[in-house]
């Protein structure tokens, strides 16, 4: 076990700050720049993601399990919100037969 | 009866509110008995109070009695009580207010016959008489300064009675505007004296103020505010161009509220305040002064003036700024005393020339009339009485009590008793003018005119009969010691002023003076008489017609002094422009701006946010995006 700490500690924690940062950072920008709303929950999966990796590189270095603990609740909740998100899409793409989320502008004021 | 000296102010109250508030439905008739009942009834309450006061003095008691009401105002140190007080002063403003508004409400019946509003006019009249017992009877400034707001309403309600008419609308607007400047002093006078006194009863002040100093600067300032309200309400320099004006009321308001009563308010009131003018000698000297050139100024403006209610008007004035000449003089009960004659002979005056208007079919002008003394005689004999009473010639009243005036005046300075006659030559000249002018010679007027000419109804005629009695005989009021009398209304109203005369002194002029100065001025009144008729009756001369060529002279006189153009282009019309200015520039661009310009800024932040509801969801969550970094830059930097 120690060494596979070792192992894991072998990599500065930084470039798992950054790496995760530029995930999170591509997610965001996803969500803003598609139109696909299919797309834009992928990029909110991979934002998740990201914070996902972060909080298991933390838990890993600082040698406290309630980061990874925390990694199994976002888990569970990305699931539960995919599933809501995609029956919501479902909905919509039967009303107006279109995935575009511009076609979503009837609240125009 | 003292105990019923509620009544006297309450009668006049209930008369109005019967005779207003049933003004559409009550017949004539029964509108007459009441709004002349109220006020006889008052008056016989008044006989007997005056007639117990009067027991009194005989017997050398001052006669003073104070009849509180009720609690008014009670505020910290302002303690104001609603009360009355009697004494000898106000025992005769009683009489005068009560008998004479009696007469004239009786003859309001027979002038007010043929108009609408007859019920609405004796609701007005009773509601003046009520206000003007309250200034009498008050006992203290402030329910006298209630009665004082009072006759300036009525006066208003009154002058403006044929309100439709706009000119009569403006000139009851000019009298009220004018009263309410001088009540403006009178309520500064009254602050300062709380102040000063801290209370505001006659009572509580008069003995306080005697132990002040002569000339106490407090006084002073107090005094002349007090005098210039007196002149807002007395008509004199500079507040007196109202009066003729008001002329556009019915006759018997002429005679009623600017002869006999109403003006002679201011009088009245510093009568009661003697104590404190005595104490003030360069107010009495601005007092006598104002007297004196009010005094010349009216009697100039009469000579030319061709309205008969106009003259009237100018000598009324005329008479107000002798009587407050008496007052600058210290001759307190002389001038009182011109206040009595001069309400007999005024009202019979004015009354008179309504009975001529009346005849006349409404109109005023004298040059249209002449050789009425055929149609109208009572009317004529009359008025000659009161012609000769305010002319000074004894043994009519007028005589006696402008004599007391000048020979106070003569004392005091010799200047001022030389413009005291000359003033009583020219009211001799302009009165005898007016007579000769309506009752003799040949008549003037249009053919029409004439075929209506009769003499008055005797509920018009009545009245100015007994008048012309009290013409005749007021002078035995106060015959003065010179001529054997015994002074019975100095005796008489000694109480009132008993702190002014120990202060100032009493006058004597001897003996051979004073007979000297009556001499001189009873046959100076007589000679303008001679001179007026030698003009109007032997010459024939009828004035000339408005449009005629005149000397400067003449003209400064026919066109009243200018003094109605100079107070337009003083005052009239700067304020006028402040106004406009006021309207046009702060109210419509500044407020209506500000205003406006809040309402559009609304509107238009409103337009601008409203475009960032787009409906685009990805403006939404970009905008959640950068709230989300803002918030975290914050705690960063803060944190």
């Amino acid at each position: 076990m120690e060494t596979v700490v070792q192992q894991i500690q072998g990599v500065p924690l930084n470039h798992y700050i950054l790496f995760c940062s530029l995930i999170f950072t591509i997610g965001v920008v996803g969500v803003l720049i598609r139109r696909n709303v299919i797309i834009i929950m992928m990029s909110v999966e991979l934002m998740l993601n990201s914070v996902n990796l972060l909080l298991a590189a933390f838990s890993a270095y600082s040698g406290d399990p309630s980061g990874q603990v925390f990694v199994f609740f976002i888990m569970a909740l990305a699931a539960a919100e995919v599933a809501v998100g995609l029956a919501i899409i479902v909905m919509v793409y039967r009303n107006t037969r279109s995935v575009d989320i511009n076609a979503l502008n009837r609240l125009r004021g | 009866m003292i105990d019923l000296i509620w009544v006297i102010p309450l009668l006049p109250l209930i008369g109005f509110l019967v005779n207003g508030l049933g003004r559409n439905v009550l017949p004539k008739a029964l509108v007459g008995i009441i709004g002349c009942g109220v006020v006889l009834a008052a008056f016989l309450v008044s006989c007997g109070v005056f007639g117990q006061v009067y027991a009194l003095r005989q017997a050398g008691e001052p006669a003073a009695f104070t009849q509180p009401i009720f609690d008014w105002i009670r505020a910290g140190g302002l303690k104001v009580a609603f009360s009355f007080l009697v004494d000898p002063l106000s025992a005769v403003m009683l009489l005068i207010v009560t008998g004479i508004g009696f007469l004239i409400h009786v003859y309001s019946i027979g002038y007010m016959q043929h108009d609408k509003g007859f019920a609405r006019f004796f609701a007005y009249l009773n509601l003046f008489i009520f206000f003007m017992l309250l200034l009498v009877l008050g006992s203290n400034y402030i329910v006298m300064f209630i009665g004082w707001e009072g006759v300036g309403l009525c006066s208003y309600l009154l002058i403006g009675f044929w309100f439709k008419n706009s000119a009569y609308a403006g000139a009851a607007k000019k009298a009220f505007v004018m009263n309410r400047i001088g009540d403006l002093g009178f309520l500064i006078a009254v602050f300062l004296i709380f102040s000063t006194f801290g209370t505001l009863e006659f009572a509580g002040i008069f003995p306080q103020a005697a132990n002040m100093a002569m000339g106490d600067t407090t006084l002073l300032l107090i005094t002349l505010l007090l005098f210039v309200a007196a002149t807002g309400k007395s008509a004199q320099i500079p507040l007196f161009t109202w009066l003729p004006d008001a002329m556009a009321g019915p006759t018997p308001v002429s005679a009623l509220i600017h002869a006999a009563t109403m003006v002679t308010a201011g009088i009245y009131m510093i009568a009661r305040s003697n104590i404190l003018f005595t104490l003030s000698p360069i107010t009495l000297q601005v007092v006598a002064a104002v007297g004196i050139c009010t005094a010349l100024l009216a009697a100039a403006i009469a000579i030319t003036q061709n309205d008969i209610k106009k003259v009237l008007a100018y000598s009324t004035v005329s008479q107000l700024g002798y009587m407050f000449l008496g007052l600058g003089v210290g001759a307190f009960t002389g001038a009182f005393f011109h206040v009595i004659t001069h309400a007999f002979f005024k009202a019979l005056l004015f009354l008179g020339a309504g009975s001529v208007i009346h005849a006349m079919s409404d109109e005023q002008d004298m040059r249209s009339m002449g050789g009425l003394r055929k149609h109208l005689p009572v009317t004529y004999f009359t008025m000659l009485i009161g012609t000769v009473a305010i002319a000074g010639i004894p043994p009519l009243s007028g005589f006696f009590s402008k004599d007391e005036i000048l020979a106070h005046a003569f004392a005091h300075s010799k200047g001022l008793w030389v413009l005291g006659f000359i003033g009583a030559l020219f009211t001799a000249f302009y009165m005898f003018r007016m007579l000769f002018l309506t009752f003799f010679g040949s008549f003037r007027g249009s053919a029409e005119q004439k075929g209506h000419l009769h003499e008055s109804p005797v509920t018009m005629t009545v009245p100015l009969v007994v008048l012309a009695i009290l013409a005749v005989l007021g002078g035995l009021l106060n015959v003065p010691s010179a001529l054997g009398g015994n002074h019975a209304l100095a005796n008489f109203l000694a109480p009132v002023f008993a702190d002014s005369a120990a202060k100032a002194g009493t006058v004597h002029l001897d003996h051979t003076t004073e007979y000297v100065l009556m001499g001189v001025s009873a046959l100076a009144a007589l000679m303008m008489a001679f001179v007026a008729y030698r003009s109007y009756v032997v010459k024939g001369v009828v004035p000339a017609v408005d449009t005629a060529p005149r000397g400067w002279l003449s003209r400064l006189s026919y066109r009243k002094f200018y003094v109605d153009e100079l107070y337009d282009a003083l005052v009239v019309r700067p304020l006028n422009l402040l106004s406009v200015f006021l309207y046009r520039t702060v109210d419509r661009k500044a407020l209506d701006g500000i205003v406006n310009g809040l309402g559009g800024a609304a509107g238009e932040s409103g337009k601008g946010l409203r475009l960032l509801q787009s409906g685009n969801v990805g403006f939404y969550i970009f905008m959640m995006v950068i709230a989300v970094v803002a918030l975290l830059a914050y705690g960063i930097v803060n944190g």
